[in-house]
C-alpha cells in the first residue's frame, strides 16, 4: 500500500495542529497561573496595605488582632539563598573545574555521576536527612535548644544547588576553545593559572547561568526548608528558627481561612514576582553569553 | 471447560454479592435503629464552625453517608465563634464549637459529642515527669528555658508546636493561657512531625492529640494527672476541651438533622470519633 500525497499532507497538517496545541498549552498554563495569582493575591495586599504587608515585621495570622507583615519571610528567603550561594558557588565552581579540566576520564565519570545523582534526589529526602542528621548536629555544635535554624536551612540549600551550578559550569568550561588554554600554557602560565584566569572567565556566562539556576532552586524550595528551618515567623538570625516565603505558604495553607488564606496567595504572588525577575535576569545572562560566543 | 469456568466464576460472584449485601444490612440495621427512623430520609445538614473538629466531622460525615446516602452533610471550617453565630442566626443547622458556650450566647443549646485531650510530650530521656499548668505556660512563653529549673537535667528547652490555624495549637494555647505569646523554637505542620521532632531532641517539649501518642515520646502528667481517655472523660485531666454541636432552640430540626444528631451519639459514631482522634462520650 503506497501512501498518496494527499494522505501525507493530511498527516502533516494534523501533526502541525497537535504540535501547535502542545505549544499553546504551555503558554496557556503560564498565563492562567499568572492571572490567577494576581486575581487571588492582590485583594489581601489591598486590604492589608502594601507597605504594611511587605515591610511589616510581625506575622500573626490567627491572633485576635491579626498582623500580616511578611518582611521576616522575605529576608529569611533572601539570607538563606545568599548563604547557600556563598557556600555552594565556590564548592560548585571548584568541582566543575576539577571535573572539566583536572580529573581523568574515569574519575570524572564517577564524580559527574554522583553530582547528577544529587540533582535527582527528591527534596523531601534532603529534608529528612537534614532533620535527622544536620539539625541535631547544629544544636550540639552551637549549644542550641533546637538546631532547626536558618543555618541548617542554608546548609541544606547549599548542597541542593550544587548540581545546577556544576552541570551548567562543566558544560561551559568544556566549550572553551582549547586554543585559549594552549596559548596560555605556551606563554608560560601554570595549569592552575590557565584554568582560573583563562578558562573560567571565558566560560563566565555559562557559570553565571548555573548560579542563577541555583538561586532559583534555592528560593523556590519548600519541602526541605520546611523540615529543617523550624518555621517560626521570626526576623532572620543565623541561629534562630525562621520561615521562608515558600514555607510560609505551605505551612499555613491547610487550615487557613478568610484574610489569612488570601494573604497566603499574596505571599505566593510576591514569590512568583521574585522568581519571574530572576528568570528575566537569567535570560539576559544567557543571551549575553550567546552574544559573547 | 470454558463454560465450567464461567459458571464457577458466576457462583463466586453471586456468593460475594450475597456476602456484601449480608454484611451491609447487618451493619446498617442497628445504626438505623439508633437513629430512630426506618424510612428513607433525604435532605441537607449544614454544619460549620470549629476547625479543630474537622477530622471528627469528616469521620461522622463519612459514616453517616453510608447509612443515609440521600442526606448531604456539609462542613464549613470557619472557627468556633462563627459556628455558634451561625447556629444563632439560623444560617447553620448545627454550629460546631470546640469550647463551651458562654453565658452571653443564648437561644442555642450545646450538646457535647466528644472530648479532646491534648497531651504534653517530652523526650523519653527527660527526667521530668510532672508539670503544672503554670510551669507549662512559663515554658511556652519562654520564661523558663532550662530543664534544670524544673528539676531535670541541665538541658535547654526547645518548644515545639503546631502551625497557626491548627486546632491542637489553638486548644493548647487557649487552655494553658498562652494565646499568641508562645515562644516557639519550631512550628511543624502535623502531629506526627511534632512527635518525631520531640523524640529526636533531648530538651524538646511539645503537644499532641491524645490519640496520636506513641512510645517514642513521653507524656508528662499535668498537675499529677496522667493523660488518658478515662481522665479526660472524668474531667480530671486539665488540658482538654469539649467538641460541641450547637443547635438553635427556636428551630424545629428537620428529619435529616435529627438523624445526624442521633447518629453522632450512637455507639457506631463513637468508634469513628475515636479514630478521628477525640474521646467519644457514648
Amino acid at each position: 500500500m503506497k501512501k498518496t500525497n494527499r494522505t501525507r499532507d493530511f498527516v502533516e497538517v494534523v501533526m502541525n495542529v497537535i504540535f501547535f496545541t502542545a505549544g499553546m498549552a504551555a503558554i496557556l498554563f503560564t498565563a492562567l497561573i499568572t492571572v490567577y495569582l494576581f486575581i487571588s493575591g492582590l485583594p489581601a495586599i489591598g486590604e492589608i496595605g502594601i507597605l504594611e504587608f511587605l515591610f511589616g515585621t510581625r506575622w500573626a495570622s490567627t491572633a485576635d488582632e491579626p498582623s500580616y507583615g511578611i518582611l521576616p519571610f522575605i529576608l529569611s528567603s533572601f539570607y538563606g539563598t545568599a548563604g547557600a550561594v556563598l557556600i555552594g558557588v565556590p564548592v560548585g565552581l571548584l568541582t566543575s573545574v576539577y571535573l572539566s579540566k583536572v580529573a581523568g576520564p574515569r574519575t570524572a565519570r564517577v564524580v559527574g555521576g554522583a553530582v547528577e545523582l544529587l540533582a535527582g534526589i527528591p527534596s523531601v529526602i534532603y529534608g529528612l536527612i537534614g532533620m535527622i542528621v544536620l539539625v541535631p548536629a547544629v544544636a550540639e555544635l552551637f549549644d542550641l535548644a533546637s538546631g532547626a535554624t536558618l543555618l541548617a536551612a542554608t546548609l541544606v540549600l547549599s548542597v541542593m544547588i550544587l548540581p545546577s551550578i556544576v552541570s551548567a559550569s562543566v558544560t561551559a568550561l568544556n566549550a572553551v576553545p582549547p586554543e585559549y588554554e594552549q596559548a596560555s600554557l605556551a606563554l608560560g602560565a601554570t595549569q592552575m593559572e590557565t584554568y582560573f584566569k583563562v578558562s573560567a572567565p571565558a566560560a563566565g556566562s555559562g557559570i553565571a547561568a548555573g548560579i542563577v539556576l541555583g538561586v532559583g532552586r534555592a528560593i523556590g524550595e519548600a519541602m526541605a526548608v520546611m523540615m529543617v528551618a523550624g518555621n517560626v515567623a521570626n526576623m532572620p538570625g543565623l541561629f534562630r528558627s525562621v520561615r521562608f516565603l515558600t514555607t510560609a505558604i505551605a505551612s499555613e495553607m491547610g487550615y487557613s481561612s478568610g484574610l489569612q488564606r488570601q494573604a497566603l496567595f499574596s505571599i505566593a504572588l510576591v514569590l512568583f514576582l521574585f522568581i519571574m525577575a530572576l528568570n528575566g535576569f537569567l535570560n539576559r545572562v544567557l543571551k549575553g553569553g550567546r552574544h559573547h560566543d | 471447560m470454558n463454560i465450567k469456568r464461567t459458571a464457577a466464576g458466576l457462583c463466586a460472584a453471586l456468593l460475594l454479592a450475597a456476602c456484601f449485601t449480608g454484611c451491609g444490612s447487618s451493619a446498617s440495621d442497628p445504626a438505623s435503629n439508633a437513629s430512630g427512623a426506618s424510612a428513607a430520609i433525604s435532605g441537607k445538614v449544614s454544619t460549620g464552625g470549629s476547625t479543630s473538629m474537622e477530622k471528627v466531622v469528616a469521620a461522622l460525615q463519612e459514616g453517616f453517608a453510608e447509612l443515609r446516602p440521600d442526606v448531604t452533610v456539609t462542613y464549613d471550617p470557619t472557627g468556633s465563634g462563627a459556628g455558634i453565630t451561625g447556629a444563632m442566626e439560623q444560617t447553620l443547622d448545627i454550629g460546631l464549637s470546640s469550647r463551651d458556650l458562654k453565658d452571653s450566647e443564648t437561644g442555642v443549646t450545646g450538646t457535647v459529642v466528644a472530648l479532646d485531650g491534648i497531651a504534653v510530650i517530652v523526650n523519653n530521656t527527660n527526667g521530668v515527669d510532672d508539670l503544672s499548668i503554670e510551669q507549662i505556660a512559663a515554658i511556652a512563653k519562654g520564661e523558663v528555658t532550662n530543664w534544670s529549673e524544673l528539676g531535670g537535667a541541665d538541658v535547654k528547652i526547645a518548644v515545639i508546636g503546631r502551625e497557626a490555624g491548627s486546632g491542637t495549637r489553638d486548644g493548647f494555647e487557649s487552655i494553658v493561657g498562652v494565646e499568641d505569646v508562645c515562644a516557639y523554637d519550631q512550628e511543624l505542620t502535623s502531629t506526627g512531625a511534632v512527635i518525631t521532632a520531640v523524640s529526636s531532641n533531648e530538651g524538646a517539649i511539645g503537644y499532641a492529640s491524645l490519640s496520636a501518642l506513641k512510645d517514642t515520646v513521653k507524656a508528662v502528667t499535668v498537675d499529677g494527672v496522667v493523660c488518658s481517655e478515662s481522665t479526660v472523660l472524668d474531667g480530671t485531666y486539665a488540658i482538654q476541651r469539649p467538641f460541641v454541636f450547637v443547635t438553635n432552640d427556636s428551630v424545629e430540626p428537620s428529619a435529616a438533622v435529627l438523624a445526624f444528631l442521633a447518629f453522632a451519639a450512637s455507639p457506631e459514631a463513637a468508634d469513628l470519633i475515636r479514630i478521628a482522634g477525640a474521646v467519644p462520650l457514648a
